[in-house]
């Protein structure tokens, strides 16, 4: 049975209470304990950072070669708060109530609240680790509006705000570092968890330089390896962000959770040829003051300088007049999609619609427009070689965020004892749907806020495991396997690259399990997906050896667990026969086009279980309970 | 679509230890909407294909804000484009039939790992050795406890926009890390947190600099030509200033 372990009373006292329920470790102890946090974003380097502060001893690995660049870096448009420092009537209540509703009820409420409760501790520990948020000339904090919400609760550091809270965490663990409490392992790839007697107990890394792989034993491992967007190859995620880590968990017995609840970014530059490798994203902020238009006729090619007025559709501010332009992600996505398959779409390939600043730069100028968003303006301008400032900006949805992540009960852990999972990795916050700004607060409260003591209230029940644990044969075990595999990879010797089969798994996935899903396309993806694999390993050609630097290799090793969860993506989806924010299935939609709920068959977690490859995975369901915010239908309108 | 014909003449070598050189590569009809990094994949699909190795580069963001990617492009570091890393450069910017050539930073502090990839892990150990406020999860005051000039703000921004890519080592002739260290430095005594701690962190990572074999500058400008984010040298000055001022009250 999936115990959830959210605490019992009022909403409001539940983290309170269950704080000081949690059990403590004596300082003097604490350091008897070894720790291994995989992953060095936001929600690793606060957690690593956080925990060595308290006295254990902690292990940090991470795929690039600082700590510094983990994906998280990547952030643009800001992070939010409740600090209702506008006054203009927001509170944790109404983050709290956005933040559900805009997950289209299918995260847990007490999870919800406690986030919205420690968000206003974040900015004040970001603040007071020197990250230069944009200011008012008063010297106080500056404020912008993100979609799904109609409050100013987003701090922001220009279009650069993942990076600046990054190196927030980063220096706070590189002074754990020098004070010897944190050891760093960069350029490791996990492979492998290693359970004792059913417990995490450690894991099996490779080091990326050398090839080798090397086991290393912990207390707790905390996993903590971001999201897998780039299931669909082309995204906005960065290149290395893969499923490995948690995918891997997954075999050895750890849920994953509602693994199709995936969000498809509606702002991002469109694709160009097919020798891309990765889509960029355009910040939500920039719908703060674009208005999103295409021509009212269908196939209208003319210039948009061309087209008057009266012959736009400013298609959200006509169908959502209270939100507009910032509507919650998946419906704007949704409404450029099916403007685009009217054939309004602008642009060569008809997939884009505008993003127009033209009433902004005259009423605000271009000097305020710059200082908002002129590092995002130049971005597009290198990469479409054209200036947004004369003309409005082309864009299109991509695949930008996974809700879905490896199943965590109220204490971040999952249903394997001793491994927790934080930040994007783990399924718990968002729902069906992200609003903006809010996976950059959801990495930093599990990081610095909430794992440092539910982590604890695990340790203080267990004993120190022994020093020589990595000489038990089940690492030795691991080790075996892996090399097996990664022997296999490499001897295939087929005839085409990794890339060939990756794009082709991305755009199946992206095609027939992106943003619109009906049961024929997700039938046809199944069986696809078990085709695509066979040929890979019957096909492939991986060059080089496994005893060095060898970036083919780890990226077939990626590619190689992508298409086996790919099904699993492709099966969740299938199962939910409703549409529910980013999963929108055809057959299940309001006379009005937008997703519809089946509240009464699909108000859980699907927290499926592995079991074996190409074998039916168990269903779990955690049943969801809404107590404080009423389930309705949601209406942006 | 505009297509485009280049040679490439592109670094190659095993290991840290072994010798290394150019190998050439011809590429023809490429579109120029192609990124740079987007034209090293297509090699690379080729090597793969020939059943040679592909050429090993660090990239991840492709966005220009991890500073995992770099390399020097016909003699510049991230190439002939001012503010801009090697993944956000295009082809549109080269001619038809130019030769590009490719090589790795080259520095003492950052010793080549294999083809285009360096060690960077100095840059780390500089900012162990103080690059940050020493604030204990927790213990944070509201954050409108101190308020902030917004120009100090902007500035500290302006400096706390280093991607840490290693493209000013790169540049410089004496492969001086100063514009690295001088853009942590200014970014944190340009705010009042950390102030206690603002004379040891400049003198600590003066120190893990000189260590890691880092050179001296010699005010060529060569970093800040180099910077993809236009850090400017006149955080060197505020380096050597603040250096200065520490030494003093030692
Ligand atoms: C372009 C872009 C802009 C965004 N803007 C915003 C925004 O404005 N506001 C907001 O709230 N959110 C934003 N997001 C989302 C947000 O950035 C991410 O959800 C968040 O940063 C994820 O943080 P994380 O710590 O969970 O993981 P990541 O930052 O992805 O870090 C993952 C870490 O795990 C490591 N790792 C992964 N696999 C392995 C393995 N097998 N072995 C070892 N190490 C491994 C990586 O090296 C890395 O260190 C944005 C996302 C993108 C793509
Ligand atoms: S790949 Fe991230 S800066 Fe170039």
């Amino acid at each position: 049975m999936l115990d959830s372990k959210i605490p019992s009373g009022p909403l409001q006292d539940k983290w309170t209470k269950h704080q000081l329920k949690l059990r403590l470790v004596n300082p003097s102890n604490k350091r008897k304990y070894q720790v291994i946090v995989v992953g060095t974003g936001l929600a690793g380097s606060s957690a690593a950072a956080s925990l060595a502060e308290l006295g254990y001893q902690v292990k940090v690995f991470c795929l690039q070669d600082s700590p510094r660049r983990a994906h998280s870096i990547a952030a643009q448009g800001g992070i939010n708060a409740a600090k209702n420092y506008p006054n203009d009537g927001d509170s944790v209540e109404r983050l709290f109530h956005d933040t559900v509703k805009g997950g289209d009820f299918r995260a847990r409420e007490a999870n919800v609240y406690r986030l919205a409760e420690v968000s206003n501790c974040i900015i004040d520990q970001c603040v007071a680790q020197g990250v230069p948020f944009a200011r008012e000339y008063s010297g106080y904090l500056e404020n912008r509006s993100f979609g799904g919400a109609q409050v100013s609760r987003t701090f922001y550091a220009r279009g650069q705000t993942g990076q600046q809270l990054l190196l927030g965490a980063y220096g706070a663990l590189m002074k754990e570092v020098a004070r010897g409490n944190i050891t760093l392992y960069p350029r490791s790839e996990m492979l492998d968890l290693v359970l004792v007697e059913g417990e995490a107990k450690g894991i099996l890394i490779r080091n990326l330089l050398t090839g080798k792989l090397e086991s290393h034993a912990a207390d707790a491992v905390v996993l903590a390896t971001g999201g897998y967007s780039t299931v669909f190859y082309l995204s906005t995620n960065a290149k290395a962000c893969n499923v490995t880590a948690i995918w891997r968990a997954y075999k050895k017995g750890a849920y994953f959770a509602n693994p199709c609840f995936t969000q498809i970014h509606p702002t991002c530059i469109p694709l160009h040829g097919d020798y891309q490798s990765k889509l960029t994203l355009m910040s939500e902020s920039l719908r703060n003051d674009a208005r999103v238009w295409v021509p009212q006729k269908a196939g209208d090619k003319r210039p948009p300088s061309q087209i008057s007025e009266n012959e736009r559709d400013y298609f959200l501010e006509r169908k959502y007049p209270n939100f507009g332009n910032l509507v919650p992600r998946d419906i704007a996505s949704r409404s450029t999609k099916e403007q685009c398959d009217q054939g309004r779409g602008v642009g060569e390939s008809g997939l884009a619609v505008y993003l127009d600043f033209s009433e902004a730069l005259q009423r605000l100028g271009r000097d305020i427009v710059q200082d908002r968003y002129g590092n995002l303006f130049d971005m597009y301008a290198k990469i479409m070689g054209a200036d947004p400032y004369q003309e409005p900006m082309m864009i299109y949805p991509a695949p930008h965020y996974t809700m879905g992540g490896l199943w965590v009960d109220y204490n971040l852990m999952s249903n394997v004892p001793g491994l927790f999972v934080i930040g994007e990795a783990n399924f718990s916050d968002h729902g069906a749907n992200r609003l903006g700004a809010s996976a950059l607060m959801q990495g930093l409260a599990d990081g610095y806020f909430i794992l440092p003591y539910t982590l604890g209230d695990y340790l203080a029940g267990c004993k120190p495991v022994d020093k020589n644990l990595t000489q038990y044969p089940i690492f030795k075990e691991a080790e075996i396997k892996e090399t097996q595999k990664i022997q296999r990879l490499l001897a295939v010797n087929g005839k085409q690259t990794v890339d060939d089969f990756y794009k082709r798994l991305g755009k199946m996935l992206w095609d027939k399990c992106g943003m619109l899903r009906t049961e024929k396309n997700l039938k046809e993806a199944l069986d696809e997906i078990p085709a695509i694999r066979e040929e890979f390993w019957r096909d492939v050609k991986v060059p080089g050896s496994g005893d060095d630097l060898n970036q083919s290799l780890e990226k077939a090793g990626r590619v190689a667990d992508y298409l086996e969860f790919a099904e699993l993506i492709v099966k969740d989806a299938l199962h939910r026969r409703e549409s529910c924010g980013g999963h929108f299935r055809g057959e299940f939609q309001t006379p009005e086009g937008e997703a519809k709920r089946d509240d009464e068959n699909f108000c859980y977690v699907a927290a499926w279980e592995f079991k074996g490859v190409g074998s039916e995975p168990f269903l779990h369901k955690e049943p969801l309970a809404f107590e404080e915010v009423k389930l309705a239908q949601r209406n942006y309108k | 679509m505009n297509k485009i014909t280049l040679t490439l003449k592109v670094w190659r070598q095993k290991n840290a230890k072994s010798h290394g050189r150019f190998e050439v590569y011809k590429l023809t009809d490429i579109d120029t909407a192609m990124s740079f990094l987007e034209m090293l994949d297509v090699v690379n699909e080729n090597l793969t294909r020939e059943g040679k190795e592909p050429v090993a580069f660090d990239h991840d963001c492709r966005e220009g804000i991890c500073g995992m990617c770099g390399a020097v492009v016909n003699g510049q570091a991230h190439g002939p484009l001012r503010a801009t890393t090697l993944c956000q450069l295009h082809l549109r910017h080269f001619k038809n039939n130019q030769t590009i050539v490719i090589e790795p930073w080259r520095s003492k502090g950052f010793p080549v790992v294999k083809d285009l990839v360096v060690d960077r892990s100095a840059f780390d150990k500089i900012i162990a050795s103080g690059g940050y406020v020493s604030v204990r999860t927790g213990s944070a005051p509201d954050a409108h406890a101190v308020l902030i000039k917004k120009d100090d703000a902007e500035k500290a921004m302006d400096a706390a926009a280093c991607i840490g890519c290693g493209a000013c080592v790169a540049a410089c002739p004496n492969a001086s890390a100063m514009l690295f260290v001088g853009a942590k430095v200014s970014h944190l005594v340009l705010l009042p947190q950390g102030q206690p701690e603002s004379e040891a962190r400049v003198l600590n990572m003066v120190k893990t600099m000189d260590a890691q074999g880092f050179g001296n500058c010699s005010n060529e400008y060569e970093c800040e030509a180099a910077c993809p984010k236009e850090i400017s040298v006149k955080n060197i000055a505020r380096l050597n200033h603040e250096f200065r001022k520490a030494q003093i009250a030692k």
